[in-house]
């Protein structure tokens, strides 16, 4: 059954100054889906992401969202129209409290459109969401200074921002960086609640392990190419793959 | 009239790079744009002067003391009150700002107002290039403009330390993780930009009497060259003197001479609209990273 | 085991607890402890216009200065809370100035419409100048507000255009004594209420989530850009409006208002009295103006003295008098043995 991919990125390139971040690179995610992005440090995974989400000016090439092409779509735009990005280095509103920080994407005029003007009480919506990512709501937790959350809270939190806006397609920027065993494991049912609700995840990790029980497909970059695609099992068999990490994370989880 | 444009566009073009020079290396080191530039080149006038009249050095003496001083005060002021509000871009900016106003505005109230103030050149005479009569002095304004920029070039990227400098301005986070003191750097940028403001003042000031508007100019031509070349860019820097000087030169000779300022005006906000990280700007992700 | 280090630990006073929530009205000591200081400022304000017997046209004319002042000062905070540093609020008060003087001059009308016309006139210009450098880092910003003022006055000066240097002269008036100054005092009260109340509101929060972290404001959905842009205009109005009454006032538009001056007191007011709630503003204003006035037989000495009085509080007391004073009033300090 031939479906419509819901992201199609196109050769797409980006050079920074004598160096090639991103060459050429073509993606097709289905709609549902979830799939890793993984490669060693410098492969061009997060300028990949920063090249979908609008935050960096592909110099050649073509992204397509839902038939539509948003290569030029400024960030703000791409991301109230239904993709939602997380930060590797999560920092949040620091001088406001947990729940506070959901008011943003609550507020912006287009994602309340999203959510079909359903604007009730913000901030109670606000602590919903937070739910939903595992804030405990009967604890003082969503409404601690942000500035003041463990680290497992704040990727959480970042989480619940992305939640927020509605989005159809969510990219996680290593959101496992820095996450304990325990932190991770109360993640995972986070993540498939949100691919029962039918969201597209794309997912750049370095936690292998981790990101193989959440993902159906992966691509491997090395030096801004894709040098493999597949189930996770098929690309960690890739000797081409195995070269790229020399050893480090392949050896471990082959 | 070819020769006399073609030489005094030069000798402002210079005139511009080695004011803008030391803003722009601190600004391009270590962030911090330095509202106290002006304050620190009047300043270092003033002191040139005194140790001119007041102690009776020669030239020779007074000037290596006064840029070297120079160079002290703007470590002292950081270490002083910057370093206390690093990283607090409010705090940073506001702190720089005041510091140069004080400066300024003390020399104001101080009264160093008057035809006394001058400083000398330093060679006398003129000599004949083509149709053009130029003094010995404007010649040696290109001479140093020419040898600091090429010392700054050989020193940010040949040296120890410009290298370490430069590493730690391309990339903070990284340069940390490999040690470079982010502290130290800052100190020593504002060091080399308080040094070089000093430079320009005893170079440029002979050609006029010291007044105090001469370090508000100071601080407006150093933004208006540092944006239009972009921040960190040797290359930005002597592109926009060159544009600025010719183009201010033309203007006073067929327009009139309150041009300047809006020449100035508009290349900060023509660059700012069209080009925001300047000719030859690295930071080209400038727009986008807001 | 006890260590020989301390920490030092700040705990709400017994009657701040006390008032909380509905326990407020308990009594009239909790009652006075909430509104006693508001309420002595506001109705001492109120009272000293009609207080001019006893005080003199002089302090009069301070009180004038110091609302306009203020103005500048609440302006100046706005934009510090999105995270634009501005250091040439000249450029929004001699804006409103010279508009409100151009109209007057050309269009004939009376000051009840060409101070609304030279508001918004003014601050619509502003607003239109700075707009290319909100999407560039924050340092521009200060860049530019910088340089503008300085650049206008030499223009103005050169081409004698706008009156050149002597400025616009007999302009019309303003019913001067009382209702004049009643008027400015509700306006700023105004002003001072609404923007509270503004930045209290999620509007506010947003414009302060962009100068917490502008991506993650960016990846909300939100066009930040547009938003900086609405912040400068409401920020300019205030601003603009002060240069626009002042100019009633004295019946006169010149490069003066385009002066460092009016760029650094309100500046050095909200440093000093605090930045944030619309009260450090004022606090700072009414604290530096009549001072400032004293210190008048100084001449130039005053911005030194301004400036200096800048760094000391940048560095030393960041959060302001009215911070400062309002932590004190609510809770006290001790040191406790670090466990």
């Amino acid at each position: 059954m031939p479906k419509e991919p819901i992201l199609e990125i196109a050769g797409i390139t980006k050079h920074f100054g004598g160096i090639t971040a991103v060459d050429g690179l073509d993606l097709e995610v289905q709609p549902g889906e979830a799939v890793g992005i993984i490669g060693p440090n410098g492969s061009g995974k997060s300028t990949l992401v920063n090249l979908i989400t609008g935050f960096i000016r592909a110099d050649d090439g073509r992204v397509i969202f839902k038939g539509k092409n948003i290569t030029r779509t400024p960030a703000h735009k791409i991301a109230s129209n239904g993709i939602a990005r997380s930060f590797q280095m999560a920092r949040p509103f620091g001088t406001l409290p947990a729940y506070k920080n959901l008011i943003v994407p609550l507020s912006s005029p287009r994602v309340a459109r999203r959510r079909s003007g359903r604007y009730g009480d913000r901030d109670e919506m606000a602590v919903h969401l937070l739910e939903d990512v595992g804030f405990e709501r009967e604890s003082q937790i969503p409404y601690k200074s942000a500035a003041e959350l463990p680290h497992g809270y704040l990727k959480r939190l970042e989480l619940g921002r992305c939640l927020a806006m509605d989005p159809e397609v969510m990219i996680l920027d290593e959101l496992f960086s820095g996450m304990s065993m325990s932190e991770v494991a109360g993640a995972l049912p986070i993540l498939e609640q949100l691919r029962d609700d039918g969201i597209t995840l794309i997912m750049v990790e370095h936690r292998l392990r981790e990101l193989f029980r959440v993902v159906d497909k992966v691509i491997v970059l090395d030096f801004g190419r894709k040098i493999a695609e597949g189930s996770p099992e098929e690309v960690m068999k890739e000797p081409e793959v195995k070269e790229a990490y020399l050893g480090a994370e392949a050896e471990e989880h082959a | 009239m070819l020769e006399i444009i073609l030489i005094y566009g030069l000798v402002s073009a210079s005139t511009l790079m080695l004011t803008a020079l030391g803003f722009s290396l601190t600004f391009g080191l270590s962030g911090v744009a330095n509202f106290a530039h002006g304050g620190m080149y009047l300043l270092a006038g003033y002191l040139t002067w005194a140790l001119l009249n007041e102690l009776g050095l020669p030239l020779l003496a007074a000037a290596p003391i006064a840029v070297v001083g120079t160079g002290l005060l703007g470590a002292l002021i950081y270490q002083v009150v910057l370093r206390r509000v690093r990283g607090i871009h409010l705090s940073e900016v506001v702190a720089t700002f005041a510091i140069g106003v004080a400066i300024l505005e003390s020399f104001r109230w101080l009264g160093f107002v008057t035809y006394d103030f001058t400083l000398p050149v330093f060679f006398e005479g003129s000599t004949t290039i083509g149709s053009a009569v130029v003094d010995y002095h404007r010649i040696s304004i290109v001479v140093v403009a020419l040898a600091m920029a090429g010392l700054i070039w050989v020193f940010t990227h040949y040296t120890k330390t410009g290298l370490a400098l430069r590493g730690m301005a391309q990339d903070e986070y990284t340069a940390l993780a490999v040690g470079v003191e982010s502290d130290w750097a800052a100190m020593v940028s504002m060091a080399l930009g308080s040094a070089l403001a000093a430079v320009a003042a005893i170079t440029i000031l002979p050609l006029g009497i010291i007044s105090i508007n001469i370090g508000y100019d100071v601080l407006l031509i150093s933004l208006a060259v540092t944006v239009l070349g972009g921040i960190e860019s040797t290359r930005g820097l002597m592109a926009a003197s060159l544009i600025l000087g010719y183009a201010t030169v033309l203007a006073s000779n067929y327009l009139a001479p309150h041009w300047s300022e809006i020449i100035y005006m508009a290349a900060i906000v023509l660059t700012l609209i069209f080009k925001p990280s300047g000719i030859f700007g690295k930071f080209k992700e400038l727009e986008e990273r807001v | 085991m006890p260590s020989d280090q301390t920490r030092r630990e700040r705990i709400d006073r017994g009657i701040k607890a006390r008032t909380d929530d509905v326990f407020a009205v308990s009594s009239w000591r909790n009652i006075l402890y909430l509104t006693l200081p508001r309420a002595v400022a506001i109705i001492a304000l109120l009272s000293f216009p009609l207080l001019r017997i006893f005080v003199g046209a002089y302090w009069q004319n301070v009180l004038l200065i110091t609302l306009a002042v203020s103005l500048t000062a609440l302006s100046w905070n706005l934009l510090s809370s999105v995270g634009l540093v501005s250091l040439g609020q000249a450029l929004f008060y001699g804006a409103g100035a010279y508009t409100t003087g151009y109209i007057s001059q050309h269009l004939g009308l009376s000051p009840f419409l060409t101070i609304p016309l030279g508001t918004v006139g003014g601050a619509a210009i502003c607003t239109l100048l700075l707009y290319p450098v909100l999407r560039l880092r924050g340092i521009y910003f200060a860049l530019v507000t910088f340089a503008m003022p300085l650049l206008f006055i030499r223009v103005i000066d050169a081409t004698k255009i706008l009156g050149g240097a002597e400025g616009m002269t007999g302009l019309p008036a303003l019913p001067s004594g009382a209702p004049e100054l009643y008027a400015l005092i509700a306006v700023t009260l105004g002003v001072a209420y609404g923007l509270q109340r503004l930045m209290d509101s999620d509007y506010g929060l947003v414009l302060q989530a962009i100068k917490d972290n502008d991506r993650s404001v960016i990846a909300s959905g939100i066009n930040i850009q547009w938003m900086k842009a609405q912040a400068v205009f409401m920020a300019a109005l205030p601003a603009t409006f002060a240069g626009t009454f002042v100019t009633h006032h004295y019946q006169f538009a010149g490069i003066s208002t385009l002066g460092l001056e009016n760029s650094i007191l309100p500046l050095t007011a909200v440093i000093v009295g605090g930045a944030g709630p619309s009260a450090g503003a004022l606090v700072g204003a009414f604290l530096l103006v009549p001072l400032s006035e004293a210190l008048r037989a100084f001449g130039t000495l005053r911005v030194v003295v301004y400036s200096v009085v800048l760094v000391v509080f940048v560095v030393g007391l960041p959060e302001g008098i009215f911070h400062f004073a309002k932590r004190k009033y609510q809770q006290f300090e001790r040191r406790v043995d670090l466990e």
